[in-house]
């Protein structure tokens, strides 16, 4: 379990970095390396060209201002989840991020690595697709903005084109009494996600949900924003009646998989579950009741 | 060495396939220089070319921590981290916990005094992992579950974790000058 | 009188050096200039190999050879099939490389040896291997029917061996039971997954011919044994030494892997030292596995749950080879009453080939699986005739008073008969009764379902036959110079701690500390008479051998220095190094001056030793200084050899309660209740006991490997093959109780296996207690999961 060989690429800076991008078009690029590393131990990607960001400290910073906490994609999954700044723009990733791996690989991974990575199960990812977010990526012409929604494509693609490296995400801050939740199972503490649900709810003056955010990963190529789940809760009081309705709205949306059908159905009741369990919990943080 | 001559942008290093890469790094507070390929593990740079075998390698695809060494003062899995990334860094391994003087670390003092290991196999990594919660500030006020999610990330075959838990308590004690 | 150390909670000797970073394990060991190795492993299950090209791989860079089959000249042979049980009928083992055909996806193909592994595993991927795919059959009962997809196609039905073992009249008892209960049980495929994964390093030394193997093995003397055979060395020229090692579990029995003859063959080959380290990766497709079994039980009852006969047949899943025999068969099916008395038996197997990786013993080897079908079957029973879990099992115990209990006609696997030699079952299980307080979980339940929460107790009870012969030899001998003590005996240590139990032993009779006791083991070139680490029976075979020595080395002290000191042996009291008259405060000499004294020399080489030359004063007799019958220096060897296995046994017990949501099991309580015997440090014993429980809930709850139809593992990492962290594994109780074996002179049973055992049965116990209001299915198979666990709510007949 030892890497391929590989030509080994060092930018200075983020320009260089997208020259050396857009010149070896079958390179890997090394960030964090939590997930990258272990697929080359394993042989299963063996790139040419491995493209280090290591010495690419201009992004590496987390900047919160009145609409988005924007994390440079160096940032380490550690330093976003201990920025307070963060935390109080928006809890919500805070929390998110306790939920992916372990501590040690958190010290490591960068906010860019596991966005860029794209794994359908991972939790950053549906966080930035419920939350609305977008992402920046910058190629020989420059940078781009792509809505979250549109960035994940498929599992492990992405909308970055060949030339073009991921260089910030923008996570939406949440409004003063906003309501927030990820809750996620997976088998073993740390584990990728066999479900997780991302969620935000805003209650209205007449004590009606005025805006929900509802999101989930584990049942789709792609992380997937439950967008019907969204409009039932808009508009309506929260109940546990109207939270069972959405949670059987959301089941519809699981991806058709070759798994066996035993393991579906754990699947569907478990989001069902989850969906549930994060609507309770966002509700309570709003300070209403169900 | 290549370098790019396509344009007059600023790389810091491109290598061929069989170029060894200079690397300058601090382990356990010396210096250390060294030309490698830039494939090597951090975990095997440590462990063949420095002769530092007390970082153990379980898995190399980052599950098991026992690779666990402190990179930049954070633990860090030297499995998935390539020797030539550490260039211009700190690390600190299992040889670098006891004090010069050979006074262990409170982390190995409770680990021995908890009976928190067995074979000893993944003993450095977890030492390792339990000593940058001792210097994130980690505290006794959590509760045993707490405790245990922060200590997920490394596995241990023999122990099953009771006594690993008990050492971690007790290593916060003697962190905290209270002897447990 | 120093204190007496057997039975105190003394710190490990082992310790200091593992906390330091300064273990050393077969991949720390520096050896320069040493070549690494990496296999060429077949992707399939089952293929014909139509050719194999290593041209390529033998022109890169840094290689300095590729090996096939037809590379190995003699060694080009059959491994052997280690214990040849008779009813083995269709035994088969494997070549060093494939040869022709593989027959299990891992098995190796080819052998590249390199200037290091990256290179080595670069020039692997090179060599080009055609296969010819043979179709597979994976299902252990399917595999044994006409028509299935042979493993080796002159082995009919796939079978291996059959075996039927009776004790007593199963027959009768069934005819004339009041009720009988029969269930299928299933125990799914895992594997032990020790930290540190296979590791072989060699070194042949030009000058003296001699060959020096590092291996991570559980006997580097049955090693030695083969690599001697092997190679036509004589012994002597074999040095095996398994230095520290990171885990066992079981796998690290088998012998010899395709690495042990490889790397040697490449060292000799090459004129330089070989390292060969497994990967994870190749851990889940290499090192030996363990435990698919399917158990129909049957149980005759009385109505009032006295159990008179069991049959039980079982399919055993060996993989695609049989090198160990039937050893986790053989156990499974003696182990299969349990602590009850059941005085009628009848318990049919058979070994299957699968496409899969061999199967040998892993931590339990086979009585995981009979606990599993036996305490599955006797809740089945309770419930059936209404009588409470633990009430029928009271019911069945064999009585204190009914020790020594022999179930004439099955015969464990030591090849000696059942016979259990003590216990207090009753006081054993009623002690976790109480641990658990049942009344008021029952209470919690009942409180807890009105809030829609599913909550359920669990229990189990369990017997384990430990300490299995042949034999195992002590030597501990008294350093001149220094005095030191050093012990040593054939083993080897995975993390049982022997370097302080085995001090502590000699410490009590040799007055010193057990932390001055130095051991060494798994050196051949210390010591080589014995057999392995297994079984559970480190303590009971090697423990009474060395205790045995240690009285010896006493008793040689005390007469040496009786002469010095010109005072009867029976005056003399050893205490802190010395030896000295009872009483007499001064009178004494140090173990180091014994130790000279013992030895007639004729160089004063040292200060000391000019008192034990010919001509000083205490040496002067008529005689020859060294008297006929009389070995130099403080020197003894003694050997234990045990009668048959001493029966340890426990119950555990657990309150879990279950996510309705995700359908996991949060452990609540985790109570173990067990007796070892006599128990020599409880410290130690305890971390055996959790580490057990960890694995057993690991095979309980999460560790399956994933072998699909097509026979290809499909979860070969630690990121699918889900083997615990601290937070999956349960905070628990320990609870000991002492029932000393009267067949051993320390009183001792073993401990390492016994956490496991029971795991999966209380888990089980517990979800069906859980489930039982809602009318769900028993659990009647492990590993559990989450899913499982919701099929089975699924199913229930009321509604939830």
């Amino acid at each position: 379990m030892k890497p391929s060989a590989f030509r080994y690429v060092v930018p200075a800076d983020l320009q260089s970095a997208v020259h050396a991008r857009a010149a070896n078009y079958d390179s890997a690029v090394l960030s964090g390396g939590q997930s990258l590393i272990p697929t080359m131990n394993f042989r299963l990607s063996h790139p040419d060209v491995v493209i280090d960001l290591r010495l690419l400290d201009e992004l590496d910073y987390v900047r919160t201002d009145p609409s988005y906490v924007r994390v440079g994609a160096m940032t380490r999954q550690r330093t976003l989840e201990f920025d307070d700044s963060a935390y109080r723009a928006n809890p919500l990733i805070r929390q998110t991020l306790q939920n992916v791996a372990h501590p040690v690989i958190r010290n490591r991974g960068t906010v860019g690595g596991s966005l860029a990575h794209a794994d359908p199960a991972a939790e950053l990812p549906c966080l930035i697709t419920t939350l609305r977010g977008e992402l920046v990526a910058h190629g020989l012409d420059g940078p781009r903005k792509i809505p979250a929604a549109d960035f994940f494509q498929f599992i492990f693609t992405t909308a970055l084109e060949p030339d073009e490296l991921l260089v910030e995400a923008a996570f939406p801050v949440l409004d003063p009494g906003e309501g927030w939740a990820f809750c996620e199972f997976a088998r073993r503490h740390g584990d990728f996600a066999l479900s997780a649900v991302a969620c935000t709810v805003k209650i209205g003056p007449g004590g009606a949900i005025q805006r929900a955010r509802l999101g989930a990963c584990g049942i789709a190529s792609t992380p997937v924003v439950l967008a019907e789940c969204e409009a039932l809760l808009v508009g309506n009081k929260p109940s546990e009646e109207l939270f069972a309705e959405v949670a059987r709205q959301a089941v519809s949306s699981i991806e058709a998989t070759d798994e066996p059908e035993a393991q579906r159905r754990y699947r569907r009741h478990l989001l069902d579950g989850l969906v549930r369990r994060a609507l309770e919990q966002a509700i309570q943080r709003t300070g209403a009741r169900v | 060495m290549s370098t790019d001559t396509s344009s007059m942008r600023a790389v810091a290093g491109d290598y061929e396939v069989d170029d060894l890469v200079a690397v300058t790094m601090t382990v356990n507070g010396t210096a250390v220089e060294a030309k490698i390929p830039a494939r090597m593990l951090l975990s095997d740079f440590l462990r063949h070319e420095l002769r530092l075998t007390g970082t153990h390698v379980g898995c190399e695809h980052g599950v098991c921590g026992a690779c666990t060494v402190h990179l930049g003062g954070r633990p860090t899995r030297s499995c998935l981290t390539l020797a030539v990334q550490a260039d211009g860094c700190e690390i600190r391994t299992v040889e670098g916990l006891a004090d010069f003087d050979g006074t262990l670390h409170p982390v190995q003092q409770s680990f021995r005094e908890c009976h928190a290991l067995q074979c000893g196999f993944c003993t450095p990594g977890f030492m390792m992992s339990v000593a940058g919660l001792l210097e994130e500030g980690i505290g006794n006020d959590l509760s045993d579950s707490e405790l245990r999610e922060h200590l997920a990330g490394n596995l241990c075959r023999c122990t099953g974790y009771q006594n690993i838990v008990a050492a971690t308590r007790k290593a916060i004690d003697l962190r905290d000058g209270k002897e447990g | 009188m120093s204190t007496r150390q057997f039975g105190e909670r003394v710190q490990r000797n082992e310790d200091d050096r593992l906390i330091r970073g300064q273990g050393r394990f077969v991949d720390d060991i520096p050896l320069e200039g040493a070549l690494h190795g990496a296999f060429v492993r077949s992707p399939h299950p089952h293929a014909r190999i139509v050719s194999i090209d290593t041209s390529a791989a033998a022109a890169y860079p840094g290689v300095h050879k590729v090996y096939t089959h037809e590379d190995l000249g003699p060694l080009d042979v059959l491994m052997p099939l280690l214990i040849p049980h008779p009813c083995i009928t269709h035994g088969r083992t494997q070549y060093p490389l494939a040869h022709g055909e593989v027959f299990y996806g891992g098995q190796a193909v080819a052998f590249v040896v390199a200037d290091d592994r990256y290179t080595a595993e670069d020039a692997a991927a090179l060599v080009d291997v055609r296969y010819e795919p043979l179709p597979v059959e994976i299902d252990i009962e399917r595999a044994t029917e006409g028509g299935a997809p042979l493993v080796h196609s002159d082995v009919p039905n796939n079978v291996a061996a059959q075996f039927v073992q009776r004790s007593g009249d199963a027959e009768a008892a069934f005819a004339k039971a009041d009720h009988i209960t029969s269930i299928r049980v299933q125990v799914d495929r895992s594997t032990a997954a020790p930290m540190e994964c296979l590791a072989t390093a060699a070194r042949w030394d030009e000058v003296s011919g001699e060959l020096t193997v590092w291996a991570a093995t559980q006997t580097p003397i049955g090693l030695r044994g083969a690599l001697s055979s092997l190679f036509e060395l004589d012994e002597n020229y074999v040095r095996v030494i398994a230095p520290d090692v990171g885990g066992g579990f079981g796998p690290k029995i088998l012998f010899p892997y395709s690495n042990e003859i490889m790397v040697p063959l490449a060292a000799r080959e090459l004129h330089r030292p070989v390292k060969w380290i497994e990967d994870r990766g190749e851990n889940f497709v290499n090192m030996s596995q363990e435990r698919t079994q399917i158990h129909y039980i049957d149980l005759a009852a009385t109505s009032d749950g006295r159990v008179i006969g069991l049959r039980d047949r079982f399919i055993h899943d060996t993989g695609a080879f049989i090198p160990y025999g039937i050893a986790v068969a053989q156990v499974a099916s003696t182990s299969i009453a349990s602590s009850y008395r059941i005085p009628n038996i009848e318990v049919e197997f058979s070994c299957v080939y699968t496409p899969t990786v061999p199967v040998t013993p892993y931590r339990g080897c086979g009585r995981p699986h009979a606990n599993f079908a036996i305490e599955r079957a006797m809740d089945q029973l309770a419930q059936e005739l209404g009588i409470d879990r633990f009430e029928i099992r009271r019911r069945n115990f064999i009585p204190p008073e009914e020790f020594p209990y022999a179930r004439e006609g099955l015969i464990f696997a030591d090849g000696l008969p059942v016979k259990m030699d003590s216990g207090e079952y009753d006081r054993c299980l009623t002690a976790l009764e109480e641990a658990l307080d049942v009344p008021a979980f029952r209470a919690e339940q009942e409180a807890a379902r009105a809030q829609g929460r599913i909550l359920g107790l669990g229990m189990a009870f369990y017997v384990e036959g430990t300490g299995l012969g042949p034999y195992e030899g002590g030597q501990v001998r008294v350093h001149p110079i220094t005095g030191k003590i050093f012990v040593n005996t054939g083993l080897t240590t995975q993390g049982q701690g022997h370097k302080t139990t085995w001090a502590q032993i000699v410490a009590d009779q040799m007055g010193v500390d057990s932390s001055e006791v130095i051991v060494v083991e798994g050196d051949t070139g210390v010591f080589d008479w014995g057999c392995a680490t297994f079984a559970s029976r480190s303590a009971v075979v090697a423990g009474n051998a060395i205790h045995k020595t240690a009285i010896k080395a006493r008793q040689m002290v005390l007469q040496v220095a009786a002469n010095m000191l010109e005072a009867g042996p029976d005056d003399l009291d050893l205490a802190d190094g010395r030896v000295f008259v009872r009483g007499s405060g001064d009178r004494g000499a140090t173990l180091a001056e014994v130790a000279t004294m013992s030895n007639p020399l004729r160089y004063a080489f040292n200060k000391a030793a000019a008192s034990a030359t010919q001509f000083a004063a205490a040496a002067s007799s008529d005689g020859p200084p060294l008297p006929d019958g009389k070995r130099p220096g403080i020197e003894a060897q003694e050997y234990f050899s045990p009668p048959h296995a001493t029966w340890a046994y426990g119950a555990h017990g657990a309150i879990i309660e279950i996510d309705p949501v995700t359908c996991n099991i949060d452990v609540r309580k985790y109570i173990c209740v067990h007796d070892c015997g006599k128990m020599i440090n409880p410290l130690i014993i305890e971390g055996q006991v959790a580490g057990g429980v960890a694995q057993g809930f690991g095979g309980a709850f999460y560790e399956h490997l994933d072998y699909g139809t097509d026979g290809v593992l499909k979860n070969a990492s630690f990121m699918e093959f889900l083997m615990p962290y601290a937070t999956e594994v349960p905070d628990m109780t320990i609870i000991h109780q002492e029932t000393p074996s009267p067949i051993n002179p320390l009183g001792v049973k073993g401990i390492g296996e016994a956490g496991t055992i029971p795991v999966p049965s209380t888990i089980a116990s517990a979800v069906d207690d859980a489930l039982a209001s809602m009318g769900a299915p028993p659990v009647r198979s492990v590993p559990l999961s989450p899913a499982a666990i919701f099929a089975a709510m699924q199913a229930s007949t009321v509604p939830a």
